[in-house]
């Protein structure tokens, strides 16, 4: 039994190649009290092919939660254009499943409640809410707890039940905002071996915000960099790992190349923004 | 299960009963002031076996059971009302915080022109005395619903009233219920209070009563069913709060 009806996990999913979603010259102000205008984000182009596991880092600030809200369809671009499957993005379309970054369990429901949810929103039978549940609470390691509400439970296991409510539904593009963020390191290596699983299995499209750069290197095929607010792209990364892999590739040769091409370009960013940050003092 | 503080918090009541007893017998305090908690007792059981006060004890429990009943659904309305019209709030926000320090009770006369004597301005009273918790209460819930649940429903892409019902509605639950407590509570004073001098019933009005044509036996008895109703409803509702309040905690 798997997340999705189809698919072999070890061939690249169907229609791999095609853009699944992308965004043309999006840029995103605020508004402040102020009454100035910030440029958080952009102008930016970005295509995520079909299957992809598309990995984004850059100095803290930079506008890549901000990036995942306009691809959700959570707040509107201030310019530009956002397209998932061939349709534009005005509102959060269906088949995007978000994972944030906040604690977003809900503390008045069980586990099973929690990750039950949006099975139960969208009508899903009593059968197959219960078989997916089943599936996704024992392959996150929930089958001990859940019965019991979120408040018993430590962030990390938080987390794992937010993942598993997002799952449930089989979204075709997956968000998540550093996800991993309260976890210790060996907690998230891990997490990240079962998020790259469920990734296989379901054949999902993935965007995956985070600041640790062996994070990106591992888990992403494709890594985009971003520059200090207002954020753009300013590299792409090719990891090219074979769709079969886990954490263990941290030993390969070639990892230390990524991360160190990463942070190459992360470490100028992350200066400017500490040199603005300096020069405020 | 009963904590090792509970059980020393028994004992401290028990004990201070224990000193009041044999105060009483052995005559330190006079029989014509008050009288020993064993007899207090043994009077609320005559007084409810001969249901001589029933009558009362109906009225004042319906009257609290309305109050708060009125006090609860109008201050959440009001409180929903003003979250929503931020500007306003901003406005009347100060009033509402110093609210209790007016001593509203003041204002019976008013209450008595306008509604007479009897259950609706005793109501009124209550209701003016506890609605105002239960409009605090309603905006502090609503303010603490994270606001990551609120994106979250709109990934489910549900719509307004759904969003209320699933989302808000539980996740302020827990502040709404302290609301509902502490209303109960005011409306609980303010019934009582009222029926000294604005009714001829209820539990207030036959403590008066009886205080004044020196009935100690019976007036003892009624302040004993005060106490027990107040403490059994606040240690009921406090057993619901509790368990909302350790699902909160993130």
């Amino acid at each position: 039994m798997a997340f999705a009806p189809a698919g072999n996990a070890s061939s690249p999913p169907p229609g791999e190649g095609v853009v699944h979603a992308r965004l043309t010259g999006v840029s995103r102000f605020f508004d402040l009290p102020s009454g100035a205008k910030l440029h958080a984000l952009g102008p930016i182009d970005l295509d995520i092919k079909r299957g992809e596991f598309f990995g984004v880092v850059g100095p803290s600030g930079c506008g890549k939660s901000t990036l995942l809200d306009v691809l959700a369809g959570l707040i509107s671009p201030t310019d530009g254009e956002v397209w998932f499957e061939d349709k534009r993005v005005t509102d959060v379309p269906d088949g995007v499943g978000v994972v944030f970054q906040e604690d977003a369990a809900f503390p008045w429901l069980t586990v099973r409640d929690n990750v039950a949810f949006g099975l139960r929103r969208a009508g899903f039978d009593a059968a197959e809410t219960k078989r997916r549940v089943d599936y996704a609470v024992g392959f996150m390691g929930l089958n001990d707890f859940a019965g019991t509400y979120p408040a018993q439970l430590s962030g990390g296991m938080r987390q794992r039940v937010c993942i598993a409510r997002t799952l449930v539904l089989q979204p075709r593009l997956i968000l998540l905002d550093e996800p991993f963020g309260a976890l210790d390191q060996q907690t998230r290596l891990l997490m990240g071996d079962e998020l790259l699983r469920l990734w296989r299995e379901t054949n999902a499209t993935v965007l995956l915000i985070t600041h640790a750069l062996d994070e990106a290197a591992m888990l992403s095929d494709r890594v985009g960099v971003m520059s200090a607010r207002p954020g753009t792209f300013i590299d792409f990364v090719e990891t090219k790992w074979p769709r079969e892999r886990d954490s263990r590739i941290v030993s390969d040769p070639r990892f230390g190349g990524i991360t160190a091409r990463l942070w190459e370009k992360l470490r100028v960013e992350s200066l400017k923004i500490m040199g603005t940050q300096a020069g405020h003092k | 299960m009963i904590t090792r503080e509970g059980w020393i918090r028994f004992g401290v009541v028990a004990a201070l009963v224990a000193a009041f007893e044999a105060a009483c017998r052995f005559g330190f305090i006079p029989r014509t002031v008050v009288i020993a908690p064993t007899e207090m007792v043994v009077s609320l059981w005559r007084l409810i076996e001969s249901g001589e006060y029933n009558d009362d004890i109906l009225s004042t429990l319906r009257n609290v059971l309305a109050s708060s009943l009125l006090a609860v659904g109008l201050g959440f309305m009001t409180g929903v009302l003003i979250h929503a019209l931020p500007r306003l709030r901003a406005a009347i926000e100060p009033l509402l915080a110093s609210y209790y320090a007016i001593p509203t009770f003041m204002f019976y006369p008013v209450f008595i022109v306008v509604f007479g004597v009897g259950d609706r301005a005793i109501i009124a009273i209550a209701v003016l005395l506890s609605i105002v918790a239960m409009i605090t209460s309603t905006l502090t819930g609503l303010d603490r619903i994270p606001r990551v649940l609120r994106k979250t429903a709109r990934i489910y892409r549900m719509n307004l009233p759904a969003r209320a019902l699933l989302i808000d509605l539980p996740a302020a639950a827990p502040y709404l219920f302290t609301g509902i407590k502490l209303s109960f509570a005011y409306a609980f004073i303010g019934v009582i209070a009222s029926e000294f001098i604005l009714s001829g019933a209820g539990i207030g009005y036959s403590i008066a009563y009886t205080y004044n044509n020196f009935n100690n036996r019976n007036m003892y008895g009624l302040m004993l069913l005060v106490i027990l109703v107040a403490t059994i409803a606040n240690t009921a509702l406090d057993m619901i709060d509790r368990r909302l309040q350790t699902r909160l905690r993130r």
